[in-house]
């Protein structure tokens, strides 16, 4: 358990934080950008002099009334937005860097390991400058890892980088957080990359806590339509493949049916996360014949969430698990749709959140 | 041709040795101290530090001087020490070297260490480097070329003092004469064919390393006047 009650003050902003956050698993603190959420991160490692408050991490009090332990005493991983690699250094020696130090201090870092995990071998020799943005962040990461931490704190380290850095460096975070117990605390701004790498999520506006929860349940509330943006509001939904058909179609299984998306890269019996975006759902009353559509999905009504627009967020629950549909009010009011009703979800898309989820995961 | 008499020149060389070590040793934590400080009595301490730049040598040199002399209480307490007066001394001499060089240390460093910035050194904490740590293996390399350019201005502006070295020192061959005042001796004496040669020796010794310093590090502008 990371216990944070802590107060920063600037002149132009406040961060008033208090809330615990899960020692396990990936943590996402999701929110605008300037909300506070990188300045949260530094007052966890502790470099915010002025933050005053309480930091517990486990047991261990690194911030409180009496003492507070230096950021390097904490045994906390940091992976900074810009790398921060040293420039004197080779990526070994900044590997090195870190790996000494975490000797010194008792750990048994792996440096084979952490090498092999971001496949940094044939970048050993190169100086950071010549690295690209993406292999700087790797070896970031590695070089985080090498500290041995007892959490690792990531700030926004795919924001800098172009989509398919971002694409090429995401399953070596998915990894981390299946397979190396260290929790996780991942600040991100982009709810695409929460929805896929995140157990936990906390929302921050301006400064506080807005919501925490398991990422399912807070991107299946309606009510986080206004907070989120409705354009991004979409549900997630656990899956696990059960055949490749022969005309290039993958077959899914989910708590309410089946759906079918173009093949999917992975073996049957593979867990994924979906994520259904809520405008990409179309609801009905009958099941609906003659359509080009393939996923059909029943459920019933469990909230109609009105906005001040001229749409209404929709959620249903579909077997075990909740999808959210975006109509507008005049259909809502037409179809007579409120709690209870039962319809049919026409899901016109879905992306793949996440594959490989539940080694570690909360699912 | 008679050879000129190279003490004196020996003589700066070993006060800007000494001037140049004293210098890192004391202008390392003050510049960064400058470099990284919020606190409000930062440009009193810059200004202080910046004083030998604008100051003429001989109000250094008069107000050392009298710091310097037996009679005051530094001065006496150096006499209570050792046994001598550091007025007309080289311990006092390298003394007032260290004030006169002391921006061309600082500023140099005080610059580097700015340029390095804080981020690099929160990068090295969360690698569980301690303070020392930080300062010794990550900002000391980043900031290198601004310890060259501070050593060697150092070094080359002590090598080139006269007023305060006149004050302070006298003019006593083998223990204060230093080169600057070797030259005004034989310009006055009309020897001027020694002070051509130790002239020459300056003016070269000084292009030189100022070539050297332009060539490593076009960063730190530094204004080199007071020769």
């Amino acid at each position: 358990m990371l216990s944070l009650d802590i107060r920063l003050d600037y002149p132009d902003f406040t961060l008033d934080f208090s809330h615990d956050l899960p020692a396990r698993g990936l943590t996402a603190v999701f929110g605008p950008s300037g909300c506070g959420k990188s300045t949260l991160l530094r007052v966890i490692a502790g470099l915010e002099r002025g933050a005053r408050g309480t930091v517990r991490f486990d047991g261990t009090q690194w911030q409180g009334t009496s003492r507070t332990t230096p950021p390097h005493k904490r045994g906390i991983g940091y992976v900074f937005q810009d790398a921060r690699l040293f420039g004197h250094l080779s990526v070994a020696g900044n590997l090195r860097f870190a790996a000494r130090r975490a000797r010194r201090a008792g750990a048994q870092p792996d440096e084979a390991q952490a090498i092999a995990a971001l496949d940094l071998h044939d970048l050993l020799d190169r100086r950071p400058d010549t690295l690209s943005g993406g292999q700087r962040q790797r070896v970031a990461i590695a070089r985080a890892l090498l500290t041995a931490p007892r959490l690792l704190l990531m700030d926004e380290p795919l924001a800098a980088l172009d989509a398919g850095r971002k694409a090429a460096i995401m399953p070596y975070i998915e990894r981390l957080r299946d397979h190396a117990t260290i929790p996780i605390v991942y600040v991100s701004h982009d709810l695409s990359e929460v929805a896929r790498l995140a157990d936990h999520m906390v929302m921050m506006r301006a400064g506080r806590v807005l919501r925490a929860g398991p990422v399912a349940e807070l991107l299946s509330d309606p009510g986080m339509a206004d907070a989120i943006g409705v354009r991004e509001m979409g549900a997630l939904m656990p899956a696990r493949v059960t055949r490749h058909h022969d005309d290039g179609l993958t077959e899914l299984g989910v708590s309410g049916g089946q759906l079918f998306l173009p093949r999917v890269q992975a073996a049957p019996g593979t867990a994924l996360r979906l994520r259904i975006a809520a405008h990409e759902v179309i609801l009905s009353r009958t099941r609906p014949a003659g359509l080009s559509a393939l996923n059909i999905l029943p459920g019933t009504i469990t909230e109609v969430r009105r906005g001040d627009g001229p749409g209404v967020i929709v959620k249903l629950r579909v077997g075990d698990d909740d999808l959210l549909a975006r109509i507008t009010r005049r259909s809502a009011d037409e179809m007579g749709l409120h709690p209870g009703v039962a319809c049919h979800a026409i899901v016109k898309s879905v992306s793949i959140a996440q594959t490989d989820v539940g080694t570690n995961g909360t699912q | 041709m008679t050879l000129p008499d190279l003490a004196p020149l020996l003589l700066s060389l070993r006060l800007a040795g000494w001037a140049t070590v004293i210098l890192l040793i004391l202008g390392t934590p003050l510049a960064w101290w400058l470099a990284h400080t919020r606190s409000r009595a930062k440009p009193v301490i810059e200004a202080i530090t910046a004083l030998p730049l604008v100051l003429p040598p001989t109000v250094l040199g008069f107000y050392l001087l009298v710091a310097l002399s037996p009679s005051s209480p530094l001065g006496g307490m150096w006499r209570d020490a050792t046994g001598n007066a550091l007025t007309f001394s080289f311990a006092g001499l390298v003394v007032a070297s260290v004030l006169y060089s002391l921006p061309f240390t600082v500023q140099p460093l005080q610059s580097a260490f700015e340029t390095v910035g804080r981020a690099p050194l929160e990068a090295a904490a969360m690698l569980r480097a301690s303070p020392l740590d930080r300062f010794l293996s990550v900002a000391s390399p980043l900031a290198l070329r601004g310890y060259l350019t501070a050593i060697v201005l150092s070094f080359a502006h002590t090598i080139g003092e006269f007023g305060v070295v006149l004050m302070v020192g006298g003019n006593i061959p083998g223990r204060t004469q230093v080169i600057s005042i070797a030259i005004y001796e034989h310009v006055e004496t009309l020897n001027y064919a020694q002070a051509h040669t130790l002239s020459a020796i300056l003016l070269v010794f000084s292009f030189v390393v100022l070539v050297g310093v332009y060539a490593t590090n076009r960063r730190f502008p530094i204004h080199a006047g007071g020769w």
